[in-house]
C-alpha cells in the first residue's frame, strides 16, 4: 500500500499544515515507505486476537473527586505568546 | 408528498463534581477566567491525567437512571480536532466503549406516550470558552476545560419539536433526581444537539441528517427543529438534496445557516487514550449504586396517585422536578390535604414565580408557611380570595401568613353580635329587598349579602352573613 498525494493533502489539512507540491511529492514517498514498512504487520493472522486497548495490564486508576489549588492568572498565561483581559489571545476565529 | 421529521438527539450534561475530570482544578462556575487552572487542564506538554472517580460513578448513576446497561469494561479515547477551546487538540472522550449503552425513557405528548432509545453514554470532557470581544483576535477563557460531561445519545425516535422536547424534559428530570447534574440550562450544564431529517411519512429509510449543535434552552430547541424541518421540506420540495452538515443555530434571528468553515473538515481519528487505563466496572460496584438510586420521577408519579388519591395529572406537575416534589411531600407531612396542596402549588404558586421570573428552588415561601396559610382558609379564619392575597404577601415579603393576615385586618368577622347588628341595620335600610324577598324573588338576597361584604369590607364570613340574613329577613317578613 502506497500513499498518495491526495492523502498527504488531506491529513496535512486536518493537521492545519502546509506543504510545497514538491515537499507533497516526498512526504507521499517517505510517508508511504514507513506505511509500507509498518504494513508487514498485516500479514499475521490477527482474527483470534483481541485488540489491545491499552498496553499496560492496569485497570481503574482513579483519584478522589478532592479541589486543589490551581494556577494563577498570571502563570497561566506565562507561556502565551499573546493574551489579553486575562485571557489567551489566539487569531480570530470564524463564529 | 407527505413527510415526516426524524430527530435523534445528543444531550451534554455537565456533572457536578467538585473537581475536574483529570486534575484538581474546581468545576465551579462565573469564576474569572482563567484562574481555574492547572498544567493538566491547560494541556502542557507531560502531564498525566487521572479520572476522577467521582465521574464513573455519577455517569454510572445517570445510566441506571435511564435505563442503560452499565459496561463491565470500558476505556477513554483521543478524540482529535484543532479548535482553540481545546488547548490539547483534542478531547479526551469514549469512541467505540462507552460506558453506558442501550437505554429506554418514556414520554408523554398530547396524552400519547412514546418509548425513546438511548443509544449509548460516554463521559469525556468539556471545552473551554471562546470570548469574540478583542478588536483583533479571539480570547480564550480555559476555566470549563476538564469540567466533565456526559453525552447522551438517543436513537433517532422523535418526530416532533415537542417530541424532542419532551425527552430532553424527561432527561433533565431524572438526572435532576440523580443529583449528577443541577442541569442549569443558563449556565451550559445542560445543552442539546439536533440531528433532524425528513422522510416520507411511512418510509423506514432514513433521509440525510443535518446536526445542529449547542442549543441552550428548551424554546432553542423546539424553534430551531420548527425551521430547519421547514427548510428541508422547502429543498425537498424543491427537488434538492440536502446536505449532511452542521448548521448553526442563531436564537437572536431564528434562523439556521451552514457552516461550512474549515473547521468543519471532521475527522477525528480517535485512538485509545494512552495516559488513562481502561475502566472496569463489577457488577456489585453497578448493586451499589443501584440500590442507593433515589425514588425517579416515573416511580414517585405512581406513588402520587396511589398514596394521596392525586389525578396522574397532578402527579406529573408535581413530580416535574425534585424540588416540587419535596416541597409537596414536607407540606403533606405538616397537613394531609394532599389535593389542596397540589392545587395551590400548581395554580396559585406557577404565576408568582413566572411574574419575579423566578423558580421553585428560590421561592421565600415555605411548606411549612403554605400549610399554614391552607388551615387558616380550610377553618375560615380567612376567604379563599384573602388567601391568595396572603400567598402572594408571603411570596414577596417571606412573612408568616398569621402575621399577615393580623397586619391586613384579613380575618373573616364570625362573630355573630356584631355581624347581626350590622345585617339588622342593612336589612332596615332595604324594606325593598325584604318585600321582594317577601313576593319570592331570591334576587334581593344577593343584593343584601353584597351590601353586608361591602359594610364589612369583605370580612364577613359569607355563609355565616348568609344565615344571619335569611334570619333577619324572615323576622321582618313576620
Amino acid at each position: 500500500m502506497s500513499l498518495t498525494r491526495e492523502d498527504v493533502t488531506y491529513v496535512a489539512n486536518l493537521a492545519r499544515l502546509e506543504f510545497s507540491d514538491d515537499e507533497v511529492t516526498a512526504l507521499a514517498d517517505q510517508l508511504g515507505a514507513v506505511l509500507d514498512y509498518a504494513q508487514t504487520l498485516s500479514e499475521l493472522d490477527t482474527s483470534q486476537v483481541k485488540a489491545t486497548e491499552h498496553v499496560l495490564a492496569m485497570k481503574n486508576v482513579f483519584r478522589e473527586d478532592v479541589v486543589k489549588p490551581c494556577l494563577t492568572n498570571e502563570e497561566a498565561l506565562a507561556n502565551a505568546p499573546e493574551s489579553e483581559a486575562g485571557c489567551f489571545k489566539v487569531p480570530r476565529v470564524m463564529e | 408528498m407527505e413527510y415526516e421529521i426524524v430527530i435523534g438527539m445528543e444531550i451534554h450534561v455537565e456533572l457536578g463534581t467538585k473537581s475536574k475530570i483529570f486534575c484538581s482544578c474546581p468545576t465551579e462556575f462565573g469564576a474569572e477566567e482563567n484562574t481555574h487552572t492547572c498544567p493538566v487542564c491547560l494541556g502542557m506538554p507531560g502531564v498525566l491525567p487521572v479520572l476522577n472517580e467521582k465521574v464513573v460513578e455519577y455517569a454510572t448513576r445517570a445510566g441506571l437512571a435511564l435505563g442503560c446497561e452499565i459496561a463491565h469494561y470500558s476505556k477513554m479515547d483521543r478524540k482529535n480536532y484543532f479548535y482553540p477551546d481545546l488547548p490539547k487538540a483534542y478531547q479526551t472522550s469514549q469512541f467505540d466503549l462507552p460506558i453506558c449503552n442501550g437505554g429506554v425513557i418514556e414520554i408523554e405528548v398530547d396524552g400519547i406516550k412514546k418509548d425513546v432509545g438511548i443509544t449509548r453514554i460516554h463521559i469525556e470532557e468539556d471545552a473551554g470558552k471562546l470570548l469574540h470581544e478583542s478588536v483583533d483576535g479571539t480570547l480564550v477563557d480555559v476555566n470549563r476545560c476538564g469540567v466533565p460531561l456526559i453525552e447522551i445519545v438517543s436513537e433517532p425516535d422523535m418526530s416532533s419539536a415537542e417530541e424532542a422536547r419532551a425527552f430532553g424534559e424527561k432527561v433533565r428530570n431524572i438526572l435532576e433526581y440523580t443529583g449528577v447534574s443541577d442541569c442549569k440550562m443558563q449556565e451550559g450544564s445542560m445543552r442539546f444537539d439536533v440531528n433532524l431529517s425528513m422522510r416520507e411519512k411511512g418510509a423506514t429509510v432514513l433521509g440525510t441528517r443535518t446536526e445542529m449543535k449547542n442549543l441552550n434552552s428548551f424554546r432553542a430547541l423546539i424553534r430551531a427543529v420548527h425551521y430547519e424541518s421547514k427548510r428541508q421540506i422547502i429543498e425537498l420540495k424543491k427537488g434538492h438534496v440536502i446536505t449532511q452538515e452542521t448548521r448553526k443555530w442563531d436564537d437572536t434571528k431564528g434562523t439556521s445557516s451552514s457552516l461550512r468553515s474549515k473547521e468543519e473538515a471532521h475527522d477525528y481519528r480517535y485512538f485509545p487514550e494512552p495516559d488513562l487505563v481502561p475502566i472496569v466496572i463489577e457488577a456489585d460496584y453497578i448493586a451499589k449504586i443501584k440500590a442507593a438510586l433515589p425514588e425517579l420521577p416515573e416511580a414517585k408519579k405512581q406513588r402520587y396517585m396511589d398514596e394521596y388519591k392525586l389525578p396522574e395529572y397532578d402527579a406529573g406537575v408535581l413530580t416535574a422536578t425534585g424540588i416540587l416534589a419535596n416541597f409537596f411531600e414536607e407540606a403533606v407531612g405538616l397537613y394531609n390535604e394532599p389535593k389542596q396542596i397540589s392545587n395551590w402549588l400548581m395554580v396559585e404558586i406557577p404565576p408568582l414565580l413566572k411574574e419575579k421570573e423566578l423558580c421553585m428552588e428560590n421561592i421565600s415561601i415555605t411548606p411549612l408557611m403554605l400549610t399554614e396559610l391552607l388551615k387558616l382558609v380550610k377553618d375560615d379564619t380567612i376567604s379563599g380570595t384573602s388567601g391568595k392575597e396572603v400567598l402572594k404577601e408571603m411570596f414577596s415579603t417571606g412573612k408568616n401568613p398569621g402575621d399577615i393576615v393580623k397586619d391586613k385586618g384579613l380575618a373573616q368577622m364570625s362573630d355573630t353580635t356584631e355581624l347581626e347588628a350590622i345585617i339588622e341595620k342593612i336589612v332596615a335600610a332595604n324594606p325593598k329587598s325584604v318585600e321582594d324577598i317577601g313576593a319570592g324573588s331570591d334576587k334581593a338576597y344577593g343584593f343584601l349579602t353584597g351590601q353586608v361584604m361591602k359594610a364589612t369590607k369583605g370580612q364577613a364570613n359569607p355563609q355565616v352573613a348568609n344565615e344571619i340574613i335569611r334570619a333577619v329577613v324572615a323576622k321582618h317578613l313576620g
